[in-house]
């Protein structure tokens, strides 16, 4: 179970890439894209770890990050931010908020699968 | 002997000459060629409005009765002439910056503008004239009748009251055609004092003549004169000490005081330095007038039969030589002397009665909306023209049902003394600044009540209004109360009595009253203008405005402009104190500035009381100017500009923290703006870049997965080619540096291409388009790219977005003015109305879910688009769907033609 | 005797005020002169026109005497100057 990712991301390209690379690395990856639910993904998927973006359509990556932190089933649960919003202002804010790691698209795949893999066995 | 209708048509004659003269002299004023007009010796003719049919008659009387007697009543008036530089210069000083219109009007104005001042001199003076009015209405009688009963047959004797009615009537004709031509501050009557001054030469030129026909025609020069003068009954200069100084006090008194005497004195002066002349030229006049005096009478008295009234010796002298010439000159000079009086007199007195009686009356009548509903001035010249009518009624009657038989010179005796009372409240008035308002009440009525009990009322005659019981042991029997014996002392000659008790008791109630009372704020104001006079030339501030409310001063202005120009005015005004619409701050400053413009079409006295009435703080209501008195006037107009600067500066705060909200505004936006550029930009980045790094790492995919992956790079790469080419567009476009490319074209053929375009190839969706083609022929000059580029941006929004099931658009368009209309609506649910002000801002949409490639900047292009093309593109609500109106002109208008700066 | 320039300088303003001085005692002189018969209690008639006359006459002549400089130093008040909107209410 523990290789299991849940991305959270509205680009569709995006998603497809990343799913694309973790994939052939051996994880599991399962993809979402709406704000709003995201949380209830997480709780039904009990991802080993999540990858969020901030600019999610209905609700920010910040705000869904803050409840999972907030709760004690999610409290620990690796997060992994992505953002093409990429100003230090950010990157503080999301370490503040108990990011686990931060990545500032447009990003090298290594990095991604680096962070990843640091994070979570495959 | 003169037939009587000779004399009747002479008299006409003379009468129609003064017409001409005064109409000549009202014309030439009105066309502002005053001219000799305003000469010194004009003015000092008109105050031989001082010697009546009185003096022309009287005088001879007085001194066939009393000896060297009469000449007290000129010798006060001289004094007061050569002491001008004491007193008159300043009475004039202040009736000028005062604008004073009667000695009421002076002392209202001087006792804090006291209605109730003005209203007890007024009625003072009305009724101490009315006897006068009629001693001159009995003189011209009396010198008629000298002229019928000589007529040789008997004749008709005319009936006398029917002669007094038809002068008093004449008169009353000439003083409204004269004396209530014009309304206005300075209520000169240059018509009536040309005429006046004819009237002066023609009196001296007749006393002269007879005077030089006695002395040089019937006795044989000054020396003989003298001597026959020692023959006479009146050789003996009974010298009645008492008499003689009072008489000379009372004259005095009754040149400044009398209505008629203040009107020539000061209202009718053009200029202070006229005055100088008068102070020797008019004394010189009353010496010549008096010269003959003595001479006349004791001639008279030798030559005529005794029992001939001596009062009409200047007559009958000539006449019984058979100087007919001579009596007839005699006869105009007592007319003119008569009919001098009358004219000034009334219009003195109905000046007084119509400002301080009738108009307060009728303001307070119509209530405090008056100057907003009625023709002010025609209401203030009706009232003079009736005053007039009513004060030579009066005096009509007086003439009519008084005893008569007294001598002349009692009657006039009597009217000095009565206006003699206004003395120590205006004396007071212009050199104690601790005089008030309640001292002068005190004192005039306190005087005059005296004078009416010891002089007035007696003077009907024994048994007339008082019994002659009451005359001789008081009312009650009380003894020191007899009219003539006040407080026990008789004895005393029943004149100078009631000059001494009435001034003396007036003069004391006075000095009392103002000792122990305290003047209002008002009254030290104006006070303190008048006593130093010659200190402060400027005049009393006028408004203080407050408590007027700019809409009524609107409504009025507007009663009085003129609609257009007012609102005009009004507009300027509020602009100028940086405010819109046509509503000012009522300023003090304003007051004035309007009261010139109306003073411009209704005369000043009529604009500033009709201001008074809505502002407060005039004549009319003295309740604002009460704030502006003394020291405090011009701390108060201190304070007023530190408040407007005040208010400026916060004015220009305002403007500033406005403008600093703005500046951060945009900082926040730019800031927003950089964020969402970087966003846009580095999504497409984002797929490129990851899947050219699979596409490079990954050698073991499949053909069909490689394909796939580059076409996502490839499509990327055109989403963020277009998304470059909006944002340069769009800079150039809100920067107005676009260049345009103007043409003719018609709006069917631009709609045309706009469809091709978006219905071409994969963008075809199943969006039905409903157009009325014949709607669209129209001709119009406009860029027609940019103009496609808009409709094509609106038609794929609703391709885009439209989430209808069969999604319709329809496409109308509309010539309106010089632009045309197009309008394009879907059936889809629109946009909510809290979006529809965002729609047009840069990177807006209302869901990331339903881009279509797009970065939100379509709209914002279009926007700017329109606005170099000279129209705009606007969001219409409530069309069922979203709907969108296209306004562009038909030609460029000089902000599109230029192409830039046109548009921000 | 050579004629030196006047030591006190503002000898028309000095002049001036005096006539002034002048102007305001003139009343009085003539209301005193005037009284005066009153002391010797009338007498003739003719006695009394001669005195009165004259005293009159003689008042008018003095008076014009000082009547024509302090008239120039009077303000012109015609109607078209100083009579503008500024005054104050009527």
């Amino acid at each position: 179970m523990d290789n299991r990712i849940l991305l959270i991301e509205d680009e569709p390209n995006i998603s497809e890439a990343i799913r694309f690379i973790l994939q052939r690395d051996g994880y599991l990856v399962d993809m979402h894209s709406d704000g709003a639910t995201a949380l209830a993904a997480v709780a039904q998927k009990h991802p080993g770890m999540v990858i969020l973006d901030v600019m999610l359509p209905n609700r920010s990556g910040f705000d869904i990050l803050r409840d999972l932190r907030a709760n004690d089933a999610t409290a620990g649960l690796p997060v992994l931010i992505l953002t093409a919003r990429g100003q230090d202002k950010d990157r503080d804010l999301a370490m503040r908020l108990g990011a686990s790691r931060f990545i500032t698209k447009p990003f090298s795949n290594a990095d991604v699968l680096t962070a990843v893999r640091e994070l979570i066995a495959p | 002997m003169v037939p009587f209708n000779l004399l009747v048509l002479v008299c006409l004659l003379y009468v129609l000459l003064l017409f001409l003269i005064a109409f000549a002299a009202a014309k030439r004023a009105e066309t502002g060629q005053l001219g000799w007009l305003r000469s010194p010796w004009v003015y000092t003719l008109s105050l031989s409005i001082y010697c009546t049919a009185w003096t022309f008659y009287g005088a001879v009387g007085y001194a066939a009765r009393s000896g060297l007697e009469y000449v007290t009543i000129y010798l006060g008036p001289t004094l007061v002439m050569v002491g001008w530089w004491w007193f008159l210069r300043k009475l004039v000083r202040v009736g000028r910056t005062q604008r004073v219109t009667s000695i009421a009007d002076l002392i209202s104005s001087r006792y804090g503008k006291s209605n109730l001042l003005g209203v007890i001199v007024t009625l003072m003076a009305v009724i101490g004239t009315t006897p006068y009015i009629a001693l001159q209405l009995k003189s011209v009688t009396l010198s008629f009748a000298v002229f019928a009963s000589n007529q040789p047959e008997g004749g008709t004797m005319p009936d006398l009251n029917a002669t007094a009615l038809w002068v008093a009537t004449g008169l009353a004709l000439f003083t409204v055609l004269f004396g209530t031509r014009n309304l206005d501050a300075n209520e000169r009557h240059h018509g009536v004092v040309t005429a006046i001054a004819l009237e002066a030469i023609v009196k001296l030129a007749a006393l002269l003549a007879v005077g030089v026909f006695v002395v040089w025609g019937l006795a044989e020069g000054p020396a003989d004169m003298l001597a026959r003068i020692d023959a006479s009954p009146v050789s003996g200069w009974d010298l009645r000490g008492g008499r003689w100084v009072t008489l000379i006090f009372l004259s005095a008194v009754a040149f400044i005081s009398l209505p008629r005497m203040f009107q020539v004195l000061v209202v009718e002066n053009s200029d202070e330095r006229h005055l100088a002349t008068a102070s020797w030229a008019f004394p010189l006049y009353l010496f010549l007038i008096s010269l003959f005096v003595v001479p006349i009478a004791v001639t008279g008295l030798a030559v005529l039969p005794a029992g001939t009234n001596p009062d009409l010796f200047v007559l009958t002298l000539p006449l019984s030589q058979g100087a007919e010439g001579l009596a007839m000159l005699a006869f105009l000079g007592g007319f003119s002397s008569a009919t001098s009086m009358v004219i000034v007199a009334a219009i003195a007195l109905s000046t007084m009665v119509s400002n301080h009686i009738v108009m307060p009356v009728w303001l307070s009548l119509r209530g405090s909306r008056a100057s907003m509903s009625g023709d002010v001035r025609g209401v203030v010249l009706q009232a003079r023209r009736l005053s007039i009518g009513a004060i030579l009624l009066l005096g009509y009657l007086y003439f009519r049902f008084s005893g008569g038989g007294e001598a002349l010179a009692a009657i006039g005796l009597i009217s000095f003394a009565g206006v003699a009372q206004v003395l120590p409240a205006l004396v007071g008035g212009l050199f104690w600044r601790g005089a008030t308002r309640n001292g002068a009440a005190a004192g005039l009525l306190l005087g005059f009540a005296v004078w009416a009990y010891t002089m007035f009322i007696p003077s009907f005659g024994e048994s007339a209004l008082m019994s002659a019981e009451l005359l001789t042991e008081g009312p009650f029997a009380i003894g020191w109360l007899r009219p003539h014996a006040l407080f026990g002392i008789g004895g005393l000659d029943p004149l100078v009595h009631a000059v001494f008790w009435s001034m003396t008791l007036n003069t004391i109630a006075f000095v009392t009253g103002s000792l122990l009372s305290f003047p209002g704020p008002m009254e030290r104001l104006q006070g303190a203008q008048f006593v130093n006079v010659f200190d402060h030339t400027g005049a009393a501030r006028g408004w203080s405005g407050g408590a007027a409310e700019a809409e009524d001063l609107l409504v009025m202005s507007q009663r009085i402009l003129g609609s257009k120009e007012a609102q005009a005015l009004f507009q300027a005004e509020a602009r100028s104190q940086g405010r819109g619409g046509y509503l000012p701050d009522v300023t003090p400053d304003f007051i004035e500035r309007l009261e010139r413009e109306l003073t411009g079409s209704v005369g000043a006295a009529t604009a500033h009381a009709m201001l008074g009435q809505i502002v407060g703080g005039s004549s009319v209501s003295v309740q604002d100017l009460m704030a502006v008195a003394d020291e405090t006037a011009q701390m108060l107009e201190y304070s007023n500009r530190l408040e407007a600067k005040s208010r400026e500066l916060a004015r220009t705060a305002r403007q500033l923290r406005d403008a600093n909200e703005k500046l951060t505004e945009l900082s926040v936006q730019k800031d927003a703006f950089l964020s969402q550029i970087s966003h846009e930009l580095r999504t497409p980045m984002t797929s490129i870049r990851a899947f050219s790094e699979i596409l490079l790492q990954d050698g073991a995919m499949s053909a069909a997965k490689q394909k796939d992956y580059a076409g996502i790079i490839h499509d990327e790469t055109i989403r963020l080619t277009r998304l470059l080419d909006d944002l340069l567009d769009l800079s150039v476009l809100e920067a107005g540096q676009v260049q345009l490319n103007i043409q003719s074209a018609n709006l069917r053929d631009i709609l045309d291409r706009a469809l091709v375009a978006t219905q071409s190839g994969e963008r075809a969706t199943g969006l039905r388009i409903f157009r009325d083609v014949a709607s669209e022929d129209i001709e119009l000059q406009t860029d027609t790219d940019r103009l496609c580029q808009v409709f094509i941006n609106l038609i794929s929004n609703a391709q885009k977005y439209c989430d209808a099931a069969s999604p319709e658009l329809r496409i109308r368009a509309r010539s309106s003015g010089d632009h045309l209309e197009v309008d394009l609506s879907d059936n889809g649910c629109g946009i909510p109305e809290k979006s529809q002000d965002m729609i047009f801002e840069k990177f807006s949409r209302l869901s990331d879910e339903a881009r279509a490639g797009g970065a939100g900047l379509g709209l914002a292009i279009c926007r700017e688009i329109m606005l170099n093309l000279g129209g705009r593109v606007e969001y219409l609500p409530g069309q069922g769907g979203a709907a969108f109106r296209v306004i562009v002109p038909f030609a460029p208008g000089p902000a599109a033609a230029q192409g830039p700066s046109g548009a921000s | 005797m050579s004629r030196r320039s006047p030591i006190f300088l503002a000898r028309t303003g000095y002049r001036l005020r005096r006539l002034m001085d002048a102007a305001r005692i003139l009343p009085a002189a003539g209301a005193f002169l005037f009284m005066l018969p009153l002391l010797w209690g009338g007498g003739a008639t003719r006695n009394g026109i001669i005195f009165v006359f004259g005293v009159w006459f003689g008042l008018i002549v003095v008076a014009a005497l000082i009547a024509v400089p302090l008239g120039g130093q009077l303000r012109s008040t015609g109607d078209e100057d100083g009579q503008g909107g500024e005054d104050g209410p009527v």
